[in-house]
């Protein structure tokens, strides 16, 4: 079956003659930008299902809801909100750069320049966040 | 989809057209909901950066970050109607973007139709449980529901009882 990931002649011809053959997966900063896109969009997906009914839980009683959200508060899961926030920080700032790339003339030429500012960006948030986050979670 | 006719451009480029044929413009397609959807994505991910970064920030960099995540903080956060319009904002916006991005996922690996089918309906049924429950919690949550609390919005409540002695 053709999809939007098979370039035009390559795809399994309904009926028979062209065989599936080279690929679309170019490399370098576009391919790469585009793959971590993906997975940051389904982890912070699965997330956000998790996180809709830990918060439902302030609906059955104070109590629980605390319980709940406790354990969000050990190392563990402290270290892994923090790959959560980069994930949601790197879709955020790759997502700008995606709209860059659609809506901005010049985008196209610019996109490989972009993706650096986006990782370069990420550092410049994830490092202030990092050290508050973690000082919370392994503080006191 | 109906599936590509051959050409000898390959199985998406059209073959060409005799001279002066009529333009046909909406031959696959009678709706626009793919660009729709193209651009929802584009636009709801412009305000999710500006919510969610707002979320994130409050929740977790102000204050105590996570450890002063209680139910008597979501209850002050919820007893405002800002954060109540922020919250459900986020949740419909954050749902249906994840969920038209996970239907483009579904449709660019799963080759077979009946698999195709099941997990976007699975997928949707998620979408509503997450909406319909979400969208209750938000509205139907009692920030005095702790009777300890000494919240402004709790404590003006109770002297402000008509009294029937006046």
């Amino acid at each position: 079956m053709a999809t939007s990931l098979t370039p035009p002649g390559q795809g399994a011809a309904p009926s028979g003659g062209l065989k599936p053959a080279g690929t679309l997966y170019r490399g370098r900063e576009g391919m790469w930008s585009w793959v971590m896109h993906r997975i940051s969009g389904v982890l912070i997906f699965f997330f956000l299902f998790v996180h809709v009914l830990d918060t439902a839980t302030v609906r059955i009683s104070p109590e629980v809801y605390d319980a709940v959200i406790a354990q969000y508060k050990n190392p563990v899961m402290g270290l892994g909100e923090l790959g959560l926030v980069g994930a949601v920080v790197f879709h955020a700032l790759n997502g700008i750069r995606i709209m860059l790339v659609d809506f901005w003339s010049k985008g196209t030429v610019h996109h490989r320049k972009m993706f650096w500012g986006v990782v370069g960006l990420w550092f410049a948030l994830m490092i202030p966040f990092a050290v508050r986050h973690l000082m919370h979670v392994f503080g006191e | 989809m109906s599936a590509p006719e051959q050409t000898p451009g390959g199985a998406y480029a059209p073959a060409l057209e005799a001279p002066r044929a009529p333009y046909r413009r909406s031959r696959a397609t009678r709706t626009n909901w793919e660009l729709y959807g193209w651009l929802f994505q584009r636009m709801s991910g412009l305000l999710l950066v500006v919510l969610v970064f707002g979320h994130l920030f409050v929740n977790l960099m102000m204050g105590e970050g996570i450890s002063q995540i209680t139910w008597a903080f979501v209850a002050g956060k919820w007893a405002s109607p800002f954060w109540q319009v922020w919250d459900l904002m986020m949740l419909w916006l954050a749902q249906l973007h994840g969920t038209n991005g996970v239907r483009t996922i579904i449709n660019d690996y799963a080759e077979r139709d009946s698999t195709r089918f099941w997990l976007k309906m699975a997928l949707y049924t998620a979408t509503v449980v997450v909406l319909v429950v979400g969208t209750l919690v938000i509205f139907t949550f009692d920030p005095c529901a702790d009777p300890n609390s000494t919240l402004e919005v709790c404590l003006a409540g109770s002297e402000n009882v008509p009294s029937v002695t006046n």
